[in-house]
């Protein structure tokens, strides 16, 4: 389509598996030059899909990784007082000039910048519940001024935001109706795999079917208090493999149970359960009629 | 016809507003939909919809505009179970497949709506009913020419429409979409007092002693502005106050997300606090503390919210031994605990989930507003609840 050929098109890369809603999304993002809200369950690759979009569009990226203590400002620039004065106690550099002492956040330095880069804002509800609205303006207009020297700081391409949310708060309307938002689904298992074969090439296919089997029963148990999610799977791989553990010994029982539950309570129903005469499943009918093939 | 998506979102209770659609409008002149309909449903769902607590009532409004579909074509669990396990089907012969009558789209979906209306059981192999195999029309794993796919794979490929389970429907929880509101209200809980290391540069100060000194320049630092509030928090649980678990604990939710406070304690009590009060919701006797050392523990300085619907028998609230609980009852009455609890801290409110309009129906409750300030659990309620423990004090 001759209208899309303007705009780069994100088409996922050889280390993301990007889902065609996705996708859609973030060249809706794109196209909008409006900030692109992802939320998900921790663990779906929300913060890594930042980093992939940068390096499958070519455009340098820029993280702004929020604390609980991070105020907006910040994200634009710092002045630095304390430089300044000690600068001038010592006599060193000019001090009149301003403009030396005023350090720019992330959102500065993507907006001064020459090129369209990519910014990360990363689990933006740590922040105080007032923070996102304090960014209102400077996301719409994509500019700011430094009150400091009355400069006025107004981006030359406008970047690309991604924003991540992990649902500890929720974000103002005024806010989210600038975004464009996506919420990234638990992967299913026929993408789990495509998702596996990218950190374990050639895994053997009988050992990732028990795997993944095991993988989403435990995820179905009602009583664990915090799911394991699919980084969690890939590690517990690495540590299968590593271990050389056999298809037997997964199908058996879960080896290595301290890389996917994280939670003691989470452990002791886990042991109870192996104490106990019920059997672990180790076919996909196993795990009910959602899971058949 | 897009204003209709507009519309019927709104109507349906997605908050959306026109600068969303002017954005998916853009979006469409880009040609960020690539000319599918796959594609406008993601792009419309991106734009539109910011929470995916709404993608499921967005799912069902984009069925019946785009799909044509009308009527209530929610798939119920129950429904989900008859079509667990389908029976083995061996297929139809042609003779009874030419018998099969084709059926146009609105008079399947009739059909369908009619049939999901008398059907109370599972069934397997018919051809009247929703269920696996068989030549109705409705279910999967059968042969119809014309059906509609309920659940399941496909398998003859020959369905006209498929209904399955709404993916999002998990997501609805109306309970967290006031979360926000009782959360922006718990805010002005604070009062932001110099605590802690100097590290911030207190650049008056600094300016100041620079001068004094001469032009010598002397950094001045100062504590950083923390809230100093502490708040404890009593809570009523079980009898009168199960009707309102859902409000109070998205309160309770707000309070132990609200991590500006210096200190949060939560305590338990039923009906009224007597002797004791409990650590935990539920009130084993493992979990009591006595009251009395609540009072000793918690400083003037801690600000005291009750939650609870003030509503029990006089009895329990005005007599001696008036513990509903008969093993834990003692000689002071509920009141003097109240009365004593209200007297202790610096400042409390209390704030009662029933509604305004019902309270002077109990006496019981007349009587604690003599002892405490009583505020409805709405937003406003809150705020003012929150206005009592911490604003400027109201001449009595």
């Amino acid at each position: 389509m001759s209208e899309q050929s303007g705009f780069q098109r994100f088409k996922g890369t050889e280390g993301y598996i990007a889902s065609p809603p996705l996708i859609d999304a973030v060249n809706c993002a794109i196209a909008l030059e409006r900030p692109l809200l992802i939320k998900g369950e921790p663990g779906t690759g929300k913060t890594l899909l930042a980093r992939h979009v940068s390096e499958g569009l070519g455009m340098p990226m820029e993280s702004w990784h929020i604390k609980s203590t991070s105020k907006a400002a910040e994200g634009l620039y710092v002045y630095d007082t304390i430089q300044r004065l000690n600068d001038a106690r010592f006599g060193e550099g000019d001090v009149r000039d301003i403009r030396r002492y005023i350090k720019y956040g992330p959102l500065g330095r993507v907006f001064a910048a020459e090129e369209r880069n990519v910014l990360l804002i990363d689990e933006v509800d740590k922040a105080d519940v007032e923070f996102p609205n304090d960014l209102l303006r400077e996301l719409d207009e994509m500019r700011f001024t430094v009150m400091e020297t009355g400069e006025e700081v107004v981006a030359q391409q406008r970047p690309l935001v991604i924003i991540t949310s992990n649902n500890e708060k929720e974000l103002p309307d005024a806010f989210l109706r600038r975004c464009v938002f996506h919420f990234i689904d638990f992967p299913e298992p026929d993408l789990m795999r495509d998702i596996v074969d990218v950190h374990h090439k050639n895994l053997d296919a009988t050992l990732l079917d028990q795997v993944l089997i095991k993988f989403y029963w435990l995820r179905g148990q009602r009583e664990l208090r915090k799911k394991p999610s699919t980084s969690e799977l890939i590690d517990w791989i690495s540590a299968l493999l590593r271990s050389g553990m056999s298809v037997e010994q997964v199908e058996a029982h879960l080896p290595f149970v301290g890389t996917l539950l994280k939670n003691e309570q989470d452990t002791e129903a886990l042991d109870q359960f192996e104490d106990s005469d019920s059997q672990m499943p180790s076919s996909w009918a196993d795990l009910g009629p959602r899971y058949q093939q | 016809m897009f204003l209709d998506l507009f519309y019927s979102l709104r109507e349906h209770g997605v908050p959306v507003a026109v600068q969303e659609w002017m954005m998916l409008m853009r979006a469409m002149e880009l040609g960020q939909h690539g000319s599918s309909l796959s594609g406008f449903y993601h792009v419309a769902r991106c734009c539109l919809v910011k929470s995916e607590v709404y993608f499921d009532t967005f799912d069902a409004v984009f069925a019946s505009i785009y799909g044509g579909v009308e009527g209530e074509l929610e798939v119920t669990e129950e429904l989900m179970q008859w079509l667990e396990e389908p029976k083995d089907f061996e297929g139809l012969t042609d003779e009874q497949r030419a018998m099969l009558e084709e059926l146009s789209r609105d008079e399947l979906l009739q059909r369908y709506l009619e049939t999901l209306a008398e059907q109370d059981e599972r069934h397997d192999g018919g051809g009247r009913w929703i269920g696996t195999g068989g030549h109705s029309p409705f279910g999967h794993g059968g042969e119809h020419p014309t059906g509609i796919r309920v659940g399941g794979p496909s398998r003859s490929r020959s369905a006209m429409k498929t209904i399955e389970e709404r993916k999002y429907r998990a997501y609805r929880t109306d309970e967290t979409l006031d979360l926000r509101n009782t959360k922006v209200a718990l805010k002005r809980l604070r009062q932001l007092t110099r605590l802690g290391n100097p590290e911030e540069l207190d650049l008056d100060e600094t300016i100041d002693e620079t001068c004094r000194q001469g032009g010598e320049i002397d950094l001045v630092f100062r504590a950083q502005k923390r809230n100093n509030v502490r708040l404890l928090l009593l809570m009523d649980v079980g009898g009168s106050m199960d009707p309102f678990y859902k409000p109070v604990s998205r309160l309770l939710t707000a309070m132990h997300e609200e991590r500006g406070l210096r200190d949060f304690r939560a305590y338990y009590f039923h009906n009224c606090p007597y002797e004791s009060v409990y650590s935990e919701p539920q009130l084993y006797r493992e979990y009591a503390v006595p009251t009395a050392d609540l009072l000793r523990r918690f400083d003037e300085r801690w600000k005291l919210l009750v939650v609870g619907d003030a509503a029990m028998h006089p009895h329990e609230l005005m007599s001696g031994y008036g513990n509903i609980d008969p093993r834990m009852e003692t000689e002071t009455a509920g009141i003097v605990w109240l009365q004593r609890l209200a007297a202790h801290f610096d400042r409390c409110a209390w704030v009662n989930p029933e509604p305004l309009r019902s309270w002077d129906s109990t006496r019981t409750n007349t009587i604690i507003r003599r002892v405490f300030p009583m505020y409805e659990l709405t937003v406003d309620g809150i705020e003012q609840a929150v206005a009592a423990l911490i604003g400027a004090r109201k001449a009595a």
